[in-house]
Protein backbone atom coordinates (compact mmCIF):
# COMPACT_ATOMS: atom_id res chain seq x y z
CA UNK A 1 0.00 0.00 0.00
CA UNK A 2 1.06 3.62 -0.75
CA UNK A 3 1.14 6.03 1.75
CA UNK A 4 -1.17 8.42 0.36
CA UNK A 5 -3.98 5.62 -0.06
CA UNK A 6 -3.97 5.00 3.51
CA UNK A 7 -7.33 5.20 5.06
CA UNK A 8 -6.78 4.15 8.64
CA UNK A 9 -7.74 6.28 12.32
CA UNK A 10 -4.69 7.79 12.98
CA UNK A 11 -6.01 9.16 16.14
CA UNK A 12 -6.38 5.51 17.65
CA UNK A 13 -2.12 4.67 17.92
CA UNK A 14 -1.13 5.35 21.45
CA UNK A 15 2.64 4.09 21.02
CA UNK A 16 5.29 3.38 18.34
CA UNK A 17 8.17 0.83 18.39
CA UNK A 18 10.81 1.21 16.32
CA UNK A 19 13.17 -2.08 15.54
CA UNK A 20 16.77 -1.97 13.70
CA UNK A 21 20.56 -3.53 13.48
CA UNK A 22 22.53 -3.01 10.55
CA UNK A 23 22.28 -0.22 8.82
CA UNK A 24 19.86 1.61 10.66
CA UNK A 25 21.90 4.22 12.51
CA UNK A 26 21.03 6.91 9.54
CA UNK A 27 17.41 6.68 8.70
CA UNK A 28 17.12 6.52 13.15
CA UNK A 29 18.68 9.89 13.17
CA UNK A 30 16.89 11.10 10.09
CA UNK A 31 13.55 10.02 12.10
CA UNK A 32 15.08 11.89 15.17
CA UNK A 33 16.02 15.00 13.15
CA UNK A 34 12.94 15.51 11.72
CA UNK A 35 10.39 14.21 13.41
CA UNK A 36 7.66 17.16 14.52
CA UNK A 37 8.68 18.38 17.75
CA UNK A 38 5.21 17.78 18.96
CA UNK A 39 4.89 14.20 18.21
CA UNK A 40 3.38 13.39 21.47
CA UNK A 41 3.34 9.47 21.55
CA UNK A 42 6.39 7.14 23.33
CA UNK A 43 8.50 5.62 20.91
CA UNK A 44 10.57 2.13 22.01
CA UNK A 45 13.18 1.67 20.15
CA UNK A 46 15.05 -1.56 20.16
CA UNK A 47 18.24 -1.75 18.48
CA UNK A 48 21.07 -3.90 18.38
CA UNK A 49 23.97 -2.08 19.43
CA UNK A 50 27.63 -3.36 21.31
CA UNK A 51 27.01 -4.85 24.44
CA UNK A 52 29.41 -3.90 26.38
CA UNK A 53 29.29 -0.01 25.48
CA UNK A 54 26.77 1.31 27.69
CA UNK A 55 27.79 5.61 26.91
CA UNK A 56 27.99 6.73 23.09
CA UNK A 57 25.05 6.00 21.72
CA UNK A 58 22.33 7.78 22.77
CA UNK A 59 24.72 10.91 22.99
CA UNK A 60 25.35 10.19 19.47
CA UNK A 61 21.43 10.17 18.61
CA UNK A 62 20.52 12.64 21.03
CA UNK A 63 22.45 15.28 18.98
CA UNK A 64 20.65 16.15 16.19
CA UNK A 65 17.23 14.57 17.93
CA UNK A 66 14.46 16.72 18.24
CA UNK A 67 13.00 14.75 21.36
CA UNK A 68 14.23 14.07 24.30
CA UNK A 69 15.84 9.99 24.30
CA UNK A 70 16.90 8.44 27.58
CA UNK A 71 17.17 4.37 28.40
CA UNK A 72 15.12 3.81 30.68
CA UNK A 73 15.71 2.34 34.32
CA UNK A 74 13.79 -0.76 34.96
CA UNK A 75 10.28 0.05 36.34
CA UNK A 76 10.19 3.36 34.70
CA UNK A 77 7.09 5.10 34.36
CA UNK A 78 6.33 5.72 30.47
CA UNK A 79 5.83 9.26 29.59
CA UNK A 80 4.08 10.56 26.57
CA UNK A 81 6.28 12.44 23.88
CA UNK A 82 9.45 10.68 25.00
CA UNK A 83 11.89 8.02 23.25
CA UNK A 84 13.09 5.27 25.14
CA UNK A 85 16.35 3.24 23.86
CA UNK A 86 16.88 -0.45 25.33
CA UNK A 87 20.08 -0.21 27.14
CA UNK A 88 23.45 -1.95 26.27
CA UNK A 89 23.03 -5.78 26.79
CA UNK A 90 19.30 -5.61 28.46
CA UNK A 91 16.02 -6.54 27.24
CA UNK A 92 13.86 -4.20 27.34
CA UNK A 93 9.58 -4.74 28.26
CA UNK A 94 6.88 -2.98 28.17
CA UNK A 95 4.77 -3.09 31.25
CA UNK A 96 0.99 -2.93 32.19
CA UNK A 97 0.51 0.02 34.26
CA UNK A 98 2.32 2.28 31.75
CA UNK A 99 6.38 0.93 32.99
CA UNK A 100 9.26 -0.09 31.26
CA UNK A 101 11.06 -3.14 32.94
CA UNK A 102 14.13 -4.30 31.50
CA UNK A 103 15.73 -7.68 31.50
CA UNK A 104 19.30 -9.53 31.57
CA UNK A 105 17.72 -13.04 30.24
CA UNK A 106 19.13 -14.95 27.49
CA UNK A 107 20.09 -13.81 24.35
CA UNK A 108 17.37 -13.90 21.76
CA UNK A 109 18.64 -14.57 17.91
CA UNK A 110 21.71 -13.85 19.42
CA UNK A 111 20.39 -10.52 20.37
CA UNK A 112 20.16 -8.68 23.89
CA UNK A 113 18.14 -6.15 23.39
CA UNK A 114 15.87 -8.20 21.16
CA UNK A 115 13.84 -6.04 18.91
CA UNK A 116 11.00 -9.80 19.46
CA UNK A 117 10.77 -9.11 22.51
CA UNK A 118 10.27 -5.41 22.96
CA UNK A 119 7.25 -5.76 20.28
CA UNK A 120 5.88 -8.51 21.84
CA UNK A 121 5.20 -6.89 25.11
CA UNK A 122 4.65 -3.72 23.75
CA UNK A 123 2.15 -4.98 21.32
CA UNK A 124 0.48 -7.09 24.44
CA UNK A 125 -0.17 -3.87 26.10
CA UNK A 126 -1.29 -2.06 23.63
CA UNK A 127 -2.99 -4.22 22.09
CA UNK A 128 -3.98 -2.46 18.02
CA UNK A 129 -3.32 0.95 19.43
CA UNK A 130 0.71 0.20 18.29
CA UNK A 131 2.51 0.88 15.59
CA UNK A 132 5.55 -1.09 14.27
CA UNK A 133 8.32 0.15 12.40
CA UNK A 134 11.30 -2.37 11.19
CA UNK A 135 14.27 -1.19 9.68
CA UNK A 136 17.58 -2.16 8.04
CA UNK A 137 19.39 -4.95 9.46
CA UNK A 138 21.09 -8.32 9.09
CA UNK A 139 18.91 -10.77 10.95
CA UNK A 140 15.56 -12.03 11.28
CA UNK A 141 15.21 -10.50 14.14
CA UNK A 142 11.97 -8.59 14.61
CA UNK A 143 10.03 -10.57 12.17
CA UNK A 144 8.06 -12.58 15.25
CA UNK A 145 7.57 -10.04 16.93
CA UNK A 146 6.12 -7.66 14.05
CA UNK A 147 3.65 -10.85 13.45
CA UNK A 148 2.25 -10.92 17.28
CA UNK A 149 1.96 -7.31 16.97
CA UNK A 150 0.50 -7.45 13.74
CA UNK A 151 -2.38 -10.72 15.21
CA UNK A 152 -2.82 -7.84 18.06
CA UNK A 153 -4.42 -5.50 15.43
CA UNK A 154 -1.06 -2.80 15.54
CA UNK A 155 -0.08 -1.30 12.12
CA UNK A 156 3.01 -3.23 10.44
CA UNK A 157 5.64 -1.02 9.03
CA UNK A 158 8.89 -1.52 7.26
CA UNK A 159 11.62 0.07 5.54
CA UNK A 160 11.34 -0.37 1.91
CA UNK A 161 13.79 -3.20 0.91
CA UNK A 162 15.06 -1.80 -1.91
CA UNK A 163 16.58 1.52 0.48
CA UNK A 164 18.09 -0.51 3.44
CA UNK A 165 21.61 -0.95 3.51
CA UNK A 166 21.29 -4.67 4.87
CA UNK A 167 17.42 -6.08 3.93
CA UNK A 168 17.27 -9.31 5.79
CA UNK A 169 15.61 -7.85 8.95
CA UNK A 170 12.76 -6.47 6.99
CA UNK A 171 12.66 -9.07 4.19
CA UNK A 172 11.95 -11.84 7.03
CA UNK A 173 9.09 -9.86 8.36
CA UNK A 174 7.30 -9.67 5.39
CA UNK A 175 7.74 -12.97 4.56
CA UNK A 176 6.05 -14.25 7.98
CA UNK A 177 3.37 -11.05 8.29
CA UNK A 178 0.91 -9.00 6.37
CA UNK A 179 2.96 -5.70 6.34
CA UNK A 180 0.34 -2.92 6.24
CA UNK A 181 3.39 0.28 4.78
CA UNK A 182 6.12 -0.87 2.75
CA UNK A 183 7.97 2.71 3.34
CA UNK A 184 11.24 4.71 2.44
CA UNK A 185 12.70 6.78 4.67
CA UNK A 186 11.21 10.22 3.63
CA UNK A 187 7.58 8.33 3.93
CA UNK A 188 8.04 7.13 7.18
CA UNK A 189 8.81 10.36 8.42
CA UNK A 190 6.12 11.89 6.71
CA UNK A 191 3.87 9.40 8.19
CA UNK A 192 5.35 9.57 11.95
CA UNK A 193 4.53 13.56 11.18
CA UNK A 194 1.26 12.89 10.09
CA UNK A 195 0.18 11.61 13.37
CA UNK A 196 0.59 14.91 15.33
CA UNK B 1 4.01 -24.11 20.31
CA UNK B 2 2.03 -21.67 22.81
CA UNK B 3 3.25 -18.05 22.50
CA UNK B 4 0.66 -16.42 25.46
CA UNK B 5 -0.61 -16.83 28.45
CA UNK B 6 -3.27 -15.45 30.16
CA UNK B 7 -2.49 -13.45 33.37
CA UNK B 8 -5.22 -15.27 35.10
CA UNK B 9 -3.52 -18.52 34.38
CA UNK B 10 -0.27 -16.78 35.88
CA UNK B 11 -2.25 -16.17 39.02
CA UNK B 12 -3.48 -19.99 39.24
CA UNK B 13 -0.29 -20.82 38.56
CA UNK B 14 1.25 -18.79 41.66
CA UNK B 15 -0.96 -19.57 43.77
CA UNK B 16 -0.16 -23.22 43.81
CA UNK B 17 3.02 -22.73 44.22
CA UNK B 18 2.54 -20.77 47.24
CA UNK B 19 0.51 -23.20 48.71
CA UNK B 20 2.23 -26.68 47.79
CA UNK B 21 5.83 -25.11 48.29
CA UNK B 22 5.65 -21.96 49.86
CA UNK B 23 7.38 -19.94 46.80
CA UNK B 24 5.69 -16.38 46.12
CA UNK B 25 5.81 -15.57 42.61
CA UNK B 26 2.96 -13.13 42.97
CA UNK B 27 4.92 -10.09 42.71
CA UNK B 28 7.23 -11.01 40.29
CA UNK B 29 7.39 -8.70 37.41
CA UNK B 30 4.43 -9.78 34.53
CA UNK B 31 6.67 -9.81 31.13
CA UNK B 32 9.39 -11.46 32.49
CA UNK B 33 7.12 -14.16 34.44
CA UNK B 34 5.09 -14.93 31.37
CA UNK B 35 8.07 -15.62 29.18
CA UNK B 36 9.94 -17.84 31.46
CA UNK B 37 6.37 -19.95 32.18
CA UNK B 38 6.45 -19.69 28.54
CA UNK B 39 10.14 -21.32 28.53
CA UNK B 40 9.73 -24.13 31.01
CA UNK B 41 6.55 -25.17 28.70
CA UNK B 42 8.63 -25.15 25.53
CA UNK B 43 11.31 -26.77 26.77
CA UNK B 44 9.84 -29.68 28.40
CA UNK B 45 6.93 -29.89 25.28
CA UNK B 46 3.93 -29.17 27.91
CA UNK B 47 0.87 -28.67 26.25
CA UNK B 48 -0.79 -25.98 28.05
CA UNK B 49 -0.46 -23.73 31.84
CA UNK B 50 -2.79 -26.01 32.94
CA UNK B 51 -0.62 -29.10 32.54
CA UNK B 52 2.15 -26.93 33.97
CA UNK B 53 -0.26 -26.47 37.06
CA UNK B 54 -1.19 -30.33 37.26
CA UNK B 55 2.60 -31.22 36.73
CA UNK B 56 3.84 -28.95 39.52
CA UNK B 57 0.86 -30.30 42.02
CA UNK B 58 1.84 -33.71 41.98
CA UNK B 59 5.59 -33.90 41.38
CA UNK B 60 7.78 -32.15 43.72
CA UNK B 61 11.02 -33.34 41.64
CA UNK B 62 9.44 -31.58 38.44
CA UNK B 63 9.28 -28.28 41.05
CA UNK B 64 12.34 -28.04 41.68
CA UNK B 65 13.36 -28.29 37.67
CA UNK B 66 10.74 -25.28 37.49
CA UNK B 67 12.12 -23.40 40.23
CA UNK B 68 15.59 -23.66 38.41
CA UNK B 69 14.45 -22.71 34.94
CA UNK B 70 12.38 -19.33 36.21
CA UNK B 71 14.74 -17.41 37.90
CA UNK B 72 16.76 -16.21 34.94
CA UNK B 73 20.26 -17.62 35.50
CA UNK B 74 22.10 -15.54 33.09
CA UNK B 75 25.18 -13.90 34.39
CA UNK B 76 28.94 -12.96 33.54
CA UNK B 77 32.15 -12.18 34.94
CA UNK B 78 33.20 -8.58 35.78
CA UNK B 79 29.66 -7.39 33.88
CA UNK B 80 29.96 -3.56 33.55
CA UNK B 81 34.10 -3.48 33.67
CA UNK B 82 33.95 0.03 35.19
CA UNK B 83 31.54 -0.82 38.17
CA UNK B 84 34.82 -3.56 38.82
CA UNK B 85 37.34 -0.90 38.53
CA UNK B 86 35.42 1.59 40.99
CA UNK B 87 35.48 -1.42 43.75
CA UNK B 88 39.30 -2.11 43.40
CA UNK B 89 39.95 1.69 43.20
CA UNK B 90 37.53 3.09 45.72
CA UNK B 91 34.68 1.15 47.66
CA UNK B 92 37.09 -1.64 48.84
CA UNK B 93 40.56 0.86 49.80
CA UNK B 94 37.76 2.72 51.86
CA UNK B 95 35.64 -0.07 53.61
CA UNK B 96 39.62 -1.19 54.39
CA UNK B 97 40.38 2.10 55.67
CA UNK B 98 38.16 1.72 58.52
CA UNK B 99 37.88 -2.43 58.98
CA UNK B 100 40.40 -5.18 59.41
CA UNK B 101 38.05 -7.73 57.98
CA UNK B 102 34.80 -7.30 55.89
CA UNK B 103 31.43 -9.06 54.92
CA UNK B 104 30.38 -8.98 51.62
CA UNK B 105 26.66 -10.45 50.52
CA UNK B 106 26.44 -11.31 46.73
CA UNK B 107 22.25 -11.97 47.34
CA UNK B 108 21.34 -13.96 43.80
CA UNK B 109 24.50 -14.97 42.80
CA UNK B 110 23.02 -17.59 40.05
CA UNK B 111 25.86 -19.71 38.97
CA UNK B 112 28.37 -17.79 40.65
CA UNK B 113 30.43 -15.74 38.32
CA UNK B 114 30.17 -12.57 39.88
CA UNK B 115 31.47 -14.23 43.54
CA UNK B 116 34.59 -15.31 41.32
CA UNK B 117 34.82 -12.36 39.87
CA UNK B 118 35.26 -10.24 43.59
CA UNK B 119 37.25 -13.47 44.72
CA UNK B 120 39.75 -12.42 41.90
CA UNK B 121 39.77 -8.65 42.79
CA UNK B 122 40.53 -9.09 46.26
CA UNK B 123 43.11 -11.67 45.47
CA UNK B 124 44.95 -9.25 43.35
CA UNK B 125 44.75 -6.82 45.95
CA UNK B 126 46.38 -8.44 48.34
CA UNK B 127 43.01 -8.63 50.53
CA UNK B 128 41.12 -12.27 49.89
CA UNK B 129 41.77 -13.54 53.35
CA UNK B 130 40.46 -10.26 55.21
CA UNK B 131 36.77 -11.17 53.74
CA UNK B 132 33.96 -13.40 54.64
CA UNK B 133 31.63 -13.74 51.49
CA UNK B 134 28.23 -15.20 51.69
CA UNK B 135 26.52 -15.98 47.98
CA UNK B 136 22.79 -16.86 48.19
CA UNK B 137 20.28 -17.84 45.70
CA UNK B 138 16.84 -19.23 45.95
CA UNK B 139 17.79 -21.91 43.45
CA UNK B 140 19.71 -24.66 44.82
CA UNK B 141 20.94 -26.55 41.73
CA UNK B 142 22.37 -23.05 40.50
CA UNK B 143 24.24 -22.73 44.16
CA UNK B 144 26.06 -26.35 43.72
CA UNK B 145 26.97 -24.88 39.79
CA UNK B 146 27.93 -21.95 41.58
CA UNK B 147 30.58 -23.73 44.04
CA UNK B 148 31.39 -26.52 41.49
CA UNK B 149 32.70 -23.21 39.38
CA UNK B 150 32.80 -25.12 36.06
CA UNK B 151 32.06 -22.56 32.94
CA UNK B 152 32.15 -23.66 29.31
CA UNK B 153 35.20 -22.19 27.93
CA UNK B 154 33.43 -20.59 25.28
CA UNK B 155 31.69 -17.78 27.56
CA UNK B 156 34.93 -17.38 29.73
CA UNK B 157 36.77 -16.29 26.55
CA UNK B 158 34.23 -14.58 24.54
CA UNK B 159 32.57 -13.05 27.67
CA UNK B 160 34.62 -13.15 31.14
CA UNK B 161 38.35 -12.56 29.52
CA UNK B 162 36.95 -9.21 27.63
CA UNK B 163 35.23 -7.80 30.47
CA UNK B 164 38.10 -9.09 32.69
CA UNK B 165 40.79 -7.11 30.23
CA UNK B 166 38.95 -3.97 29.90
CA UNK B 167 38.96 -4.00 33.80
CA UNK B 168 42.81 -3.79 33.54
CA UNK B 169 43.27 -6.87 35.45
CA UNK B 170 46.79 -7.50 36.54
CA UNK B 171 46.79 -11.05 35.18
CA UNK B 172 45.67 -13.45 32.93
CA UNK B 173 41.51 -14.81 33.76
CA UNK B 174 43.02 -18.20 32.27
CA UNK B 175 45.60 -18.31 35.24
CA UNK B 176 42.66 -18.87 37.69
CA UNK B 177 41.30 -21.55 35.88
CA UNK B 178 42.15 -25.27 34.39
CA UNK B 179 40.64 -26.48 31.16
CA UNK B 180 39.10 -29.44 31.54
CA UNK B 181 37.42 -32.18 29.34
CA UNK B 182 34.26 -31.00 26.93
CA UNK B 183 34.79 -27.34 26.39
CA UNK B 184 34.74 -26.63 30.28
CA UNK B 185 36.83 -24.68 32.33
CA UNK B 186 37.42 -25.25 36.19
CA UNK B 187 37.88 -22.40 38.46
CA UNK B 188 40.90 -22.59 40.87
CA UNK B 189 38.99 -23.58 44.31
CA UNK B 190 41.20 -21.65 46.40
CA UNK B 191 39.73 -18.57 45.09
CA UNK B 192 36.40 -19.40 47.27
CA UNK B 193 37.68 -20.79 50.38
CA UNK B 194 35.89 -17.72 52.07
CA UNK B 195 32.84 -17.89 50.12
CA UNK B 196 29.67 -19.68 52.21
CA UNK B 197 27.11 -20.88 49.41
CA UNK B 198 23.66 -20.68 51.32
CA UNK B 199 19.74 -21.15 49.67
CA UNK B 200 17.59 -17.95 50.32
CA UNK B 201 14.78 -16.41 48.70
CA UNK B 202 15.01 -12.78 48.74
CA UNK B 203 10.95 -12.62 48.62
CA UNK B 204 10.79 -14.48 52.54
CA UNK B 205 13.84 -15.43 53.95
CA UNK B 206 14.88 -11.65 55.34
CA UNK B 207 17.85 -10.33 57.14
CA UNK B 208 20.38 -13.29 58.31
CA UNK B 209 23.23 -10.97 58.87
CA UNK B 210 24.83 -7.62 58.84
CA UNK B 211 27.22 -6.58 55.79
CA UNK B 212 29.94 -3.98 54.68
CA UNK B 213 28.40 -4.43 51.30
CA UNK B 214 25.55 -5.90 49.87
CA UNK B 215 25.59 -6.81 45.72
CA UNK B 216 22.65 -7.45 44.12
CA UNK B 217 22.73 -6.98 40.29
CA UNK B 218 19.93 -7.27 38.06
CA UNK B 219 17.93 -9.52 40.22
CA UNK B 220 15.32 -7.15 41.29
CA UNK B 221 14.47 -6.49 38.04
CA UNK B 222 12.35 -9.94 37.95
CA UNK B 223 10.13 -8.17 41.11
CA UNK B 224 7.36 -5.69 40.42
CA UNK B 225 7.90 -2.46 42.34
CA UNK B 226 5.95 -3.12 45.66
CA UNK B 227 7.98 -6.30 46.74
CA UNK B 228 11.39 -4.48 45.79
CA UNK B 229 10.57 -2.19 48.01
CA UNK B 230 10.33 -4.68 50.46
CA UNK B 231 13.45 -6.64 49.60
CA UNK B 232 14.83 -2.92 49.74
CA UNK B 233 14.12 -2.48 53.16
CA UNK B 234 15.47 -6.19 53.80
CA UNK B 235 18.75 -5.03 52.54
CA UNK B 236 18.96 -1.70 54.40
CA UNK B 237 18.70 -3.44 57.48
CA UNK B 238 20.79 -6.16 56.57
CA UNK B 239 23.90 -3.45 56.09
CA UNK B 240 26.31 -1.56 58.92
CA UNK B 241 25.81 1.74 59.01
CA UNK B 242 28.14 3.88 56.64
CA UNK B 243 28.55 0.27 54.38
CA UNK B 244 27.75 -0.29 50.62
CA UNK B 245 25.00 -1.58 48.47
CA UNK B 246 25.11 -1.81 44.54
CA UNK B 247 22.37 -2.63 42.28
CA UNK B 248 22.49 -3.13 38.11
CA UNK B 249 23.23 0.12 36.02
CA UNK B 250 19.74 0.37 34.93
CA UNK B 251 18.13 -0.17 38.28
CA UNK B 252 17.48 2.68 41.09
CA UNK B 253 15.82 2.63 44.60
CA UNK B 254 15.20 6.09 44.58
CA UNK B 255 11.39 5.91 44.70
CA UNK B 256 11.63 3.49 47.45
CA UNK B 257 10.96 3.80 51.45
CA UNK B 258 14.63 3.90 51.95
CA UNK B 259 15.76 6.43 49.67
CA UNK B 260 16.24 8.86 52.46
CA UNK B 261 18.78 6.43 54.03
CA UNK B 262 21.30 6.38 51.43
CA UNK B 263 23.33 8.62 49.60
CA UNK B 264 24.80 8.34 45.76
CA UNK B 265 28.30 7.61 45.56
CA UNK B 266 28.20 6.44 41.99
CA UNK B 267 25.35 7.12 39.78
CA UNK B 268 26.38 5.00 36.96
CA UNK B 269 27.58 2.19 38.74
CA UNK B 270 24.63 2.22 41.02
CA UNK B 271 26.29 2.43 44.12
CA UNK B 272 24.59 3.92 47.22
CA UNK B 273 26.04 4.00 50.95
CA UNK B 274 23.60 3.56 53.65
CA UNK B 275 23.84 6.74 55.94
CA UNK B 276 20.56 6.19 58.22
CA UNK B 277 19.45 3.64 60.18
Amino acid sequence: MKLDQVSIDKSQYKAVVIGGSAGSFQIITKILSEINPKFDLPIFMALHRLKHVRNGFIEALALKSNKIIAEPEDKEQIKRGMVYLAPANYHMYIELGNKIALSTEEMLNNSRPSIDLTFDTASYVYKNKIIGIILSGANKDGAWGMKKLKERGGLTIIQDPKDCTIDTMPTAALNITKIDLVLNPDNIVKFLNSLV
Amino acid sequence: MIEDIEISELRNLCQIVKEKYNYDFNNYAMSSFKRRVLRVLEIHKISSTLALIEKIKYDAAFFKVFLNEITVNVTEMFRDPSLWRDLRDKILPNLFSTHETIKIWHAGCSSGEEVYSMCILLKEMGLLHKVKIYATDIDEPILAKAKEGKYTIKNMIDVNEKNYIRLGGIQKLSDYYTETSGGFVKMNPSLVENVVYRSHDLVKSGVFNKFDLILCRNVLIYFNQQLQNDVFKMFHESLFNYSYFIIGSKETLIWSDVASKFIIVNSEEKVFKKVKE
